[in-house]
């Protein structure tokens, strides 16, 4: 929508301003008025943008500041891991309050949930905001992986034509993204400074109002019990599908007995044994994260064996009923650990503070912990129905 | 980040001092408050807090800090 409008205006054919006598006339009739003039075929116009401004960079949508209930319901979506990779916003150049040729530029990712996050902590600020193209992935991570970069940005400056749209040559990049972009060839291939803007978007009122200094706390990250907390459900989303071949699998493991193949056995045993899965699910993708810095050792793997084992020990005891003798109970308990180990290591992936390189040390010394575990436990429950 | 700390000893950060010109962008692109300025160098005051993540590598005008992390 963007570029396509400054196409049009940078081929000299003067169509926007026909198009604003057009919206004006209108905007008696039709309750989004001036937005009126900004349809074409094949385009949808954004529902997060409230108006179009004319700058010498050509028309720029003006965004709201405050989310609606549209943008809500589908973070709660995207949380839970649903349409993930399609919930982008078209790179380019946005408004949000009343830019002008002094606002400030603030750099972002084309990931909506980062989108509406930069915008809902802006408040009542006035800026440009400049969206690279990251494939729909946040700051952080897209630095990390090479789209949030110095090509990229320098690419985004000059197709937007920012130099039109602002007098001064400075751009705010948040610090997360330093991670893919180096300030000093920034400026020497776009001429644009690169001052660095504090962690969160939240932030940025006060860094702006403090002349684009950012104290110690701004530059550091967090990971709070909620931020661990709102990451869990796209955990558990994604095991879910290897969860229930799993589960299909014990199904038919807990069949085998006497009598060879028994369908009620399978049947019996299955469910708890699935009911096991459940609790070492629970506790690696879920628990661990969420008492992470309650659980003493450092390596994540060894916190999902402690919850896990915890846990295990509490559903069995509920279970025990149904289960046959110490070799299944221990089957049990090893199995719903190793899970609880396994996911918790996961986990690594997700946090803001693990290194490659431990992450490579706990790999190499549990993944043969928890095969060990997987492959005795099989074992176990097999032996135990005879 | 003082309540979660990963595995001490780890990291393959390196800061040559030598080299560092005391331009201070690590301490401002550190999350994790690794380095801090002494003087007219940065130092290294937390390593076990470094996650590799390659900020400084990358704004270090002067090539002075190195990270290098397996496959990750």
């Amino acid at each position: 929508m963007v570029q396509k409008g400054q196409k049009i205006s940078s081929s000299g054919i003067n169509i926007m301003s026909s198009m604003d006598e057009m919206a004006s006339s209108c905007s008696t009739q039709t309750p989004d008025g001036p937005m009126k003039g900004y349809e074409k075929p094949g385009y949808k116009l954004c529902t997060y943008v409230s108006k179009f401004i004319h700058t010498d960079a050509g028309p720029i949508p003006i965004i709201n500041h405050k989310l609606k209930k549209d943008d809500l319901f589908s973070t709660f979506y995207v949380r839970w891991g649903i349409m993930r990779y399609s919930y982008t916003v078209a790179p380019g150049l946005y408004g949000i309050g009343k830019p002008d040729k002094n606002s400030e530029v603030l750099v972002t990712a084309n990931f909506k949930l980062t989108f509406d996050h930069l915008r809902k902590g802006l408040g009542d600020i006035n800026a440009w905001i400049l969206v690279l193209d990251t494939k729909g992935i946040n700051v952080w991570c897209a630095a990390g992986k090479g789209t949030f970069s110095t090509r990229e940005l320098v690419k985004r400056i000059k197709d937007t034509s920012l130099f039109k749209a602002v007098d001064h040559k400075r751009v705010i990049v948040p610090q997360l993204g330093a991670t893919g972009v180096s300030a000093r060839d920034v400026k020497k291939q776009s001429g644009f400074r690169v001052v660095y803007g504090p962690v969160r978007a939240n932030d940025i009122p006060a860094f702006l109002r403090n002349n684009l200094k950012a104290d110690k706390k701004m530059r550091q990250v967090t990971f709070t019990m909620y931020e661990r907390f709102i990451l869990t459900p796209v955990e558990i989303q994604m095991v879910l599908k290897p969860a229930l071949i799993i589960a299909l699998a014990l199904f038919v493991l807990s069949g085998f007995g006497p009598g060879v193949f028994s369908f009620s056995e399978a049947w019996e045993r299955g469910i708890v044994s699935s009911i096991a899965l459940v609790a070492g699910i629970f506790s690696g993708a879920f628990v661990t994260p969420l008492l992470l810095p309650f659980v003493p050792p450092k390596e994540f793997a060894l916190k999902g064996i402690i919850c896990g084992s915890i846990l295990a020990i509490l559903v069995l005891v509920l279970m025990s009923a149904s289960i046959n003798g110490i070799a299944g109970f221990l089957a049990l308990f090893l199995f719903s650990v190793a899970i609880s180990s396994y996911l918790a290591m996961n986990f690594t992936g997700t946090t803001p503070f693990t290194s490659p390189s431990g992450v490579e040390k706990e790999m190499k010394r549990y993944i043969p912990v928890q095969l060990i575990a997987l492959v005795v436990s099989t074992g176990l429950w097999v032996y135990s129905a005879f | 980040m003082e309540d979660l700390r990963y595995l001490d000893d780890v990291s393959t950060l390196v800061l040559d001092k030598e080299k560092c010109i005391g331009c201070s962008l690590c301490t401002e692109v550190c999350p994790q408050a690794v380095f801090e300025m002494q003087g007219e160098k940065a130092h290294i005051v937390d390593f076990n807090a470094c996650m590799e993540c390659g900020a400084c590598v990358n704004n270090c005008p002067s090539k002075a800090i190195s990270v290098s992390p397996g496959v990750g």
